[in-house]
C-alpha cells in the first residue's frame, strides 16, 4: 500500500509541473500542445546541466530556462505572428525531441547521457519535484483566482477583446503566460531525469507530455483539479505497475492499457460539458 | 510586375515554399553551431535521397506510406478534426495486416486486397471511435486520441506475445508470398530467379537491393480517389461544410455527429491502408514488438501540414520528408551528422508553415503602399 502510494506520487510529479504549464497558457488562451516537446528539452538540458556541474538544482533551472527558450519560439510564432497554435506545437514537438538528441550526441557521443549521479533531494523519503509542484499549484490557484493579474489572464482567455477595451495589455500577457509554461513544463521533464532515472535518453519521457495535456482537459483547466487528474492518472499507473508483479491470469499488456482506457472511461462519465477558456486556441487580433 | 509579386505571395504553395527555403537557413545556422559544413550536409542529403537509382526507389519506398498518413491526416482536417490518432490507427492497420497476410489463403492479387481491405475495416474502426466519443460525449478528439494510440501500442504487442501468432519472441508471422506487393516477389526467393534478375542490367540492383514494390500507385490512386470523393460527391461536400463552419452545416440540415464518425472511420482507413501496403511492401513484411511509437503515423502530420491540408499536395510533401528521411542515413554515416538533424529540420518546416500568414500579411503591406496613398 505504502509502495503503490509511492508510485502514484512518483509519476504525477512531473505531470503536475508540465500540466501547471498547460493550465497557464490555456487559460491566456493559447493551446499548448507543446509540452511532451518541451519536457524532453527540459530533461535534457537537466541532465546536461547536473552532470556537467554536478549540482541538480542548476541542472533543474537550467531545465525551466530551457524549457522556457523552446516556448519563447510557440510565444512569437502564436502571439506576434498570431499563428495556428496547433500547428507551432506540433512544430515543437519535432524540434525539442530533435534538439535534445541532437547534442546528446555531441556532448556524450550516444543517444542517452552518461548516468547522471546529482539527484533532486527527498525530504521525508517524498521527491522535491512533487513538493515543488504542489507547491505551485497551491500559488497558481491564489494567483489566478485572489489576485487582479490572475484573473486579467482568465479574462483574457475567454474574452481578449473585452479585456482589451479596459486596458489589458492582451498580447504581453498570453506571451508571459506562454513563456511560464515552458518553463513549468522543462521542471517538468527535469522530475524526470533528475528525480525518476538519472539518465537522458530518447524515450525519457515517452508521452508524459500529452498525458500532462490530457489531465489539463480532464481537470477543467484549473490548478485543482489538474492535481486531482495527475494523482488519479499517477495512481493508474501505480496500480498497473504493481500488478505486474502479481501472478495474474491477464497478459501484461493488458495491464500496460488499463491506465490509458480507465483514463478514457472517466472521461466518458464525467467530463461532461467541455468548460475550456472560450479563446482558447483564437489568436486575438487587435484590428479585427 | 508588382501585381505578380503580390498575386505570388498569396499563393498557397508560395507559403509552403517560404516554410523550407527558412528551415534550411535555420537548420544550415544549427549545423554551424554543431561544427558541420552546411553546405557539404545538405548535399550530402540530397545525394543521398537521390543521388542513385536505388536511392530514390528507396526514397519513394519512405514515401509511401507518409503519403497515406498524411492523407489520412488531412481528411479529418477537412471535418475539422486533428487526428493525432493516426499513429494508433497505424498500428491497428499493421497488426490487422499480419493476421490477414498470414492466415488468409488467397491467390495473389486479391490476398494484398483482402489483406488491405481489413486493414482498413479494421484502422477505420479505430479511428472512428475518436469520432464518436467526440460526437456522442464531446471528449476532445486530441485527448481520446493520444489515450487511444496507446491502447493501440500494447494491443498490437499483445498479439505479437501470443504464442499462436509469433514466429519468435518479439516477432509475429510472416505474411504469405501470396500477399506481398513487392516487384518480382517469387522470383527474389529462389537462386534460379535472383540469377535471371541479374541478366537485367542495372534494375537488378533496384530489384534486388530494395524493396520496391506497388505499394506508390496505390497511394496515388487513394490521393486522386480522395480528391474525386471530398470534391464530387455530396458526402464529401458534407464533410467539408461540417469542417468550414459546424454551425451552419447543422442548420442546413447536415448530421454533424454523422459525419465527425464518418470523418474519423475514413481518416483511420486511409491509416489501415498506409499500414497494409507497408506490411506487404516493405521487409520484414511483419510486426515486431514495440517498446515506444515508431512514429510512422505521426510523421503524417508535418506531411499534411506542409501540404496546407489540400488534397493533392500530400504527394509532394510527403517526397520530401521521406527523401530527407532516407537521406539522413546517408549523412550520419559519410559526414558523421546526426540524424536528428532531420528530425529538428521537419520541425522547423512545420514552424515556418504556422508562420506562412507571413507572406500574405507582406503581400498586403506592398499593397496598401501602392494603393494607400490615392486613398
Amino acid at each position: 500500500m505504502v509502495l503503490l502510494i509511492s508510485i502514484t506520487l512518483m509519476y504525477a510529479a512531473p505531470l503536475i509541473l508540465a500540466g501547471l504549464g498547460g493550465v497557464i497558457s490555456e487559460k491566456s488562451g493559447v493551446v499548448n500542445l507543446a509540452l511532451e516537446g518541451i519536457m524532453t528539452i527540459g530533461a535534457f538540458a537537466g541532465a546536461a546541466v547536473a552532470f556537467v556541474t554536478g549540482n541538480a538544482w542548476l541542472g533543474f533551472f537550467a531545465a525551466g530556462a530551457a524549457g522556457g527558450g523552446l516556448a519563447l519560439m510557440h510565444a512569437i510564432a502564436t502571439v506576434t505572428f498570431k499563428a495556428d497554435q496547433t500547428i507551432s506545437g506540433v512544430a515543437l514537438n519535432f524540434i525539442g525531441p530533435g534538439l535534445a538528441i541532437f547534442f546528446t550526441r555531441i556532448l556524450f557521443g550516444a543517444v542517452r547521457s552518461d548516468p547522471v549521479t546529482a539527484r533532486m533531494p527527498k525530504i521525508f523519503n517524498i521527491d522535491i519535484t512533487l513538493i515543488i509542484g504542489i507547491f505551485f499549484v497551491i500559488a497558481m490557484y491564489i494567483f489566478l483566482y485572489k489576485t487582479k493579474w490572475g484573473l486579467r489572464i482568465i479574462a483574457i482567455g475567454e474574452h481578449p477583446a473585452a479585456a482589451d477595451t479596459l486596458g489589458i495589455n492582451v498580447s504581453l500577457t498570453r506571451f508571459l503566460c506562454v513563456i511560464a509554461s515552458g518553463v513549468f513544463a522543462g521542471f517538468g521533464g527535469a522530475a524526470f531525469t533528475l528525480s525518476i532515472v538519472s539518465v537522458f535518453m530518447p524515450n525519457v519521457i515517452a508521452g508524459a507530455g500529452f498525458i500532462a495535456l490530457a489531465a489539463v482537459i480532464f481537470g477543467k483547466w484549473t490548478p485543482h483539479g489538474l492535481l486531482g487528474a495527475c494523482l488519479i492518472f499517477g495512481f493508474f499507473q501505480a496500480l498497473s505497475i504493481h500488478l505486474r508483479g502479481q501472478d495474474l491470469p491477464v497478459p501484461l499488456q493488458i495491464i500496460t492499457l488499463l491506465p490509458y482506457l480507465l483514463t478514457l472511461i472517466i472521461l466518458v462519465l464525467f467530463v461532461g460539458k467541455s468548460v475550456a477558456p472560450k479563446a482558447v486556441g483564437v489568436p486575438y487580433n487587435k484590428e479585427a | 510586375m508588382r501585381k505578380f509579386f503580390i498575386n505570388f505571395l498569396r499563393m498557397p504553395v508560395t507559403g509552403s515554399l517560404f516554410a523550407i527555403f527558412a528551415a534550411v537557413i535555420v537548420g544550415a545556422i544549427i549545423l554551424l553551431a554543431a561544427g558541420h559544413n552546411p553546405i557539404r550536409a545538405y548535399a550530402g542529403l540530397f545525394y543521398g535521397a537521390v543521388g542513385q537509382p536505388r536511392f530514390a526507389v528507396q526514397t519513394i519506398i519512405a514515401s509511401t506510406s507518409l503519403i497515406l498518413t498524411g492523407l489520412s491526416v488531412t481528411f479529418a482536417y477537412k471535418t475539422g478534426l486533428f487526428n493525432i490518432g493516426v499513429e494508433g490507427q497505424f498500428i491497428i492497420g499493421t497488426v490487422a495486416a499480419v493476421f490477414l497476410g498470414h492466415f488468409l489463403k488467397l491467390p495473389p492479387i486479391v490476398h494484398p486486397a483482402a489483406v488491405m481491405t481489413g486493414a482498413m475495416l479494421a484502422a477505420g474502426a479505430f479511428g472512428a471511435i475518436v469520432g464518436f466519443l467526440k460526437a456522442k460525449f464531446n471528449i476532445h478528439e486530441v485527448l481520446s486520441s493520444i489515450m487511444l494510440n496507446w491502447v493501440a501500442i500494447n494491443l498490437a504487442n499483445l498479439y505479437i506475445s501470443t504464442e499462436r501468432f509469433y514466429q519468435e519472441v518479439g516477432k509475429a508471422h510472416g505474411i504469405q508470398n501470396s500477399a506481398s506487393i513487392i516487384f518480382l516477389h517469387e522470383m527474389k526467393r529462389t537462386p534460379e530467379g535472383i540469377a535471371q534478375i541479374r541478366e537485367l542490367g542495372f534494375l537488378s540492383e533496384i530489384l534486388l537491393r530494395t524493396d520496391v514494390n506497388f505499394g506508390i500507385f496505390i497511394a496515388i490512386a487513394a490521393v486522386f480517389f480522395a480528391k474525386f470523393f471530398l470534391d464530387k460527391t455530396s458526402a464529401g461536400y458534407a464533410l467539408k461544410a461540417v469542417g468550414a463552419n459546424k454551425d451552419a452545416a447543422e442548420f442546413a440540415g447536415i448530421n454533424i455527429k454523422k459525419y465527425m464518425v464518418l470523418s474519423m472511420f475514413f481518416s483511420g482507413a486511409i491509416a489501415g491502408l498506409a499500414a497494409a501496403v507497408h506490411i506487404t511492401g516493405v521487409s520484414p513484411n511483419t510486426v515486431t514488438l514495440l517498446p515506444a511509437f515508431q512514429n510512422y503515423g505521426f510523421n503524417g502530420i508535418p506531411v499534411a501540414l506542409l501540404a496546407n491540408a489540400s488534397v493533392i499536395p500530400n504527394i509532394f510533401a510527403a517526397l520530401l520528408f521521406g527523401g530527407m528521411n532516407y537521406g539522413a542515413g546517408y549523412i550520419q554515416s559519410n559526414h558523421g551528422i546526426a540524424t536528428e538533424i532531420i528530425e529538428i529540420m521537419i520541425g522547423l518546416i512545420v514552424f515556418f508553415v504556422a508562420l506562412r500568414a507571413v507572406c500574405v500579411k507582406i503581400a498586403n503591406i506592398i499593397e496598401r503602399k501602392k494603393y494607400g496613398s490615392s486613398n
